[in-house]
């Protein structure tokens, strides 16, 4: 099989809703260190792919590898435990609290010595920490002690890309990060992508946005009625080819998607 | 210091920029600087007052300020956790009065060791909010609908407790003794010492451990310009307390529930996870916080504290009767915080607020007694603070989601 090198695989993996096939019979996979754009119509079976992965609706049929083992992923935490770390959309952040109190929320670190005691937490070490992740990740983020709600609406998606890096994950999962956002929040934002594939982060990227995925993706995998239309290299095919894999334009035409983008 | 912070340390040691005062108005409208707000209204009623009635900021008036505010402030240390998570309890003054009830009956009519029976009456309220907790959570009742139902019946317990004389009279010393006892003025200053010494300890040991790990400082002159006044607050009350009959152990039981809260809201996991499920519950859950256990315990110091008030109260009117914890104690012991800054919509405010809201409420209670006002004025003035703290509570969210913050 093609796992080679492929951090996470999914083979053959299929999830119905009732009558509805949301998934039928998918392989997909992401290397460390590659960004995988899934991309596809509404009701491809994008979020349902995510959602497999991610532990929240656990796959009918199929199976699930990490780093070359079968695996089951049952609940988000199985996820989180293995290293795969899921950015929402909805980014789910607590605007009353600032970036320090936002990173670590449900891991503070616990003072050592008479602060553990008295359970007190250790603000100075969780304040560092959250320098040291934000600087290399180059997020400039002035004041980390700033509520996040004061945020824009790109500092805030790096704020929540930061936060899934604290568990050390080997896998990100981010679901329409650019959505929503301005121009120069966008680049912000996909320039923080590139830096986790550069970290040797297996990214897998949900967007609308062919140009962002574009920008940013090593390969753009295409999700039509719940099966794979396409799987190519982002240097090697047209926009127009993956929008008429999206829209299914190519699967009468060329047999297989999987043949056009050569390599896998 | 012997060494500098080496290549690793962040890159935020600048100093911290100096407020404008364009942008200090603006937090000041923001909610930002809630607690300077209140302490500037508290300022004002005084003042007012002051003019009115000469007897207002006497010694002795004070005194009894503190004693009379003591029940209701400590009942407001457990609504502010529960408006912190954005619910509402609206059974802590029955509460109050039941366990107050359950104290007394227990003391008097069964001759309990007075400090078992307080305990018993506390734990007593522990119970009632692991009820009202596990209703709320476990059948997604609305917080208000079981509270309000609780209202109704735990007034229903207390005329059940009391039985048929309606009022028990309460003679023990050491239950009268909690709002009774006055400290000499030499203890009145050592404690006032100990105190500003912890303070000024504290504060400045944070502001070294941070300098030394290469972090971000407030600015050495506004922390001792906040040094200075809390030292001085604490002088000027000792002082006036001192000149009648010394520092109320009410006071102090009261200072000390708001201390340790304090503590457990902003310095321990418990309470950031408090302030999480009150900004976004959602995000919380996601973040591995039980939910169900914060709100659950929530609830049970909720009821906790208001049986802690309703047994302070009972201790001042030396007695338990068919009104106890009824009438507005509920109403006030919710409008104190809000009207110092706790939002009803979760997520923003600190205990201070329940200390300083019941000083709100209660100094113009007090002023108006002195003044003679007839009560339909004092309802209706009561029910004006609220209304204007509520209207600026909202204006304040207002200003912040026009910020782009909700």
């Amino acid at each position: 099989m093609s796992t080679d090198g492929e951090v996470l695989a999914l083979e053959g993996v299929s999830k119905s809703f009732g009558p509805v096939q949301a998934l039928d019979g998918v392989d997909f996979g992401v290397r460390s260190g590659e960004v995988v754009a899934l991309v596809g119509d509404n009701g491809a079976g994008k979020s349902t792919l995510v959602k497999v992965i991610a532990g929240i609706h656990p796959a009918d049929s199929g199976r699930i590898l990490f780093e070359g083992s079968p695996v089951t992923i049952s609940g988000p935490h199985d996820a989180t435990d293995l290293g795969i770390a899921t950015v929402y959309q909805d980014l789910a952040l607590c605007d009353n609290l600032d970036v320090v109190e936002n990173l670590f929320l449900g891991r503070e670190e616990l003072a050592s010595g008479a602060g553990e005691l008295l359970r007190s937490l250790d603000e100075i070490e969780m304040e560092q920490r959250s320098h040291e992740l934000l600087s290399n990740l180059a997020v400039t983020i002035t004041d980390v002690r700033a509520e996040v709600g004061t945020m824009s609406g790109g500092q805030r998606q790096q704020v929540a890309i930061a936060r899934s890096l604290l568990g050390e994950p080997k896998v990100v999962i981010l679901d329409e990060p650019t959505a929503a956002l301005g121009v120069r929040q966008t680049a912000l934002v996909l320039e923080l992508i590139k830096r986790l594939r550069d970290q040797g982060h297996g990214v897998v990227v949900i967007s609308h946005n062919l140009a962002d995925v574009f920008a940013v993706a090593d390969r753009v995998f295409v999700l039509r009625l719940g099966k794979k239309a396409g799987d190519f290299d982002a240097d090697q095919v047209s926009q127009e080819d993956v929008v008429a894999a999206i829209t299914g334009a190519v699967g009468a035409a060329r047999g297989d998607g999987d043949e056009a983008g050569g390599e896998r | 210091m012997t060494t500098t912070p080496g290549a690793a340390a962040p890159p935020a040691a600048e100093a911290v920029e100096v407020p404008t005062p364009r942008v200090l108005l603006r937090r000041f409208l923001q909610g930002d600087l809630g607690e300077v707000r209140v302490i500037i209204v508290i300022a004002l009623i005084w003042a007012i007052f002051q003019l009115q009635e000469d007897r207002f900021l006497t010694a002795t008036n004070l005194t009894n300020l503190v004693l009379q505010i003591a029940a209701v402030g400590l009942i407001s240390v457990g609504v502010v956790l529960v408006l912190l998570l954005g619910e509402i309890d609206l059974s802590v003054g029955a509460v109050s009065g039941l366990c107050a009830a359950i104290m007394a009956v227990l003391n008097v009519k069964h001759g309990w060791n007075p400090y078992l029976a307080i305990a018993v009456g506390v734990l007593a309220g522990t119970g009632i909010g692991l009820f009202q907790g596990f209703m709320f959570e476990y059948f997604g009742i609305p917080s208000f609908v079981v509270t309000l139902a609780g209202l109704l019946a735990w007034q229903g317990f207390l005329l059940k407790v009391l039985g048929e004389t309606g009022t028990v009279n309460i003679t023990d010393s050491k239950i009268v003794g909690l709002t009774g006892t006055f400290y000499s003025d030499a203890v009145g200053w050592i404690m006032a010492i100990v105190g500003i010494a912890a303070f000024v300890l504290t504060s400045l040991w944070r502001r070294q451990r941070r300098a030394r790990s290469g972090l971000s400082t407030p600015p050495l002159p506004a922390l001792l310009v906040r040094i200075v006044l809390v030292a001085a607050a604490v002088i000027a009350a000792v002082a006036v307390l001192n000149s009648d009959r010394g520092v109320p152990l009410a006071g102090l039981i009261l200072i000390g529930f708001v201390l340790v809260f304090q503590y457990v809201t902003t310095r321990t996991r418990f309470g950031r996870h408090i302030y999480a499920v009150g900004g976004n519950a959602e995000a919380a859950r996601r973040a591995g916080i039980s939910i169900t256990r914060i709100r659950v315990v929530v609830f049970m110091l909720a009821s906790t504290m208001a049986a802690i008030g309703g047994i302070m109260a009972a201790s001042r009117l030396l007695a338990v009767n068919q009104s106890s914890g009824a009438s507005d104690l509920l109403l006030l012991a919710i409008a104190g915080p809000v009207v110092a800054g706790t939002s009803l919509f979760g997520g923003r405010g600190s205990v201070w607020t329940a200390l300083l809201g019941a000083l709100v409420i209660g100094s113009i209670s007090n002023g108006m007694d002195l003044l003679a006002f007839e009560s339909s004025v004092k309802f209706i003035v009561t029910g004006a603070v609220l209304l204007a703290a509520v209207v600026i509570d909202a204006i304040a969210r207002k200003q912040r989601a026009a910020t782009g913050r909700v």
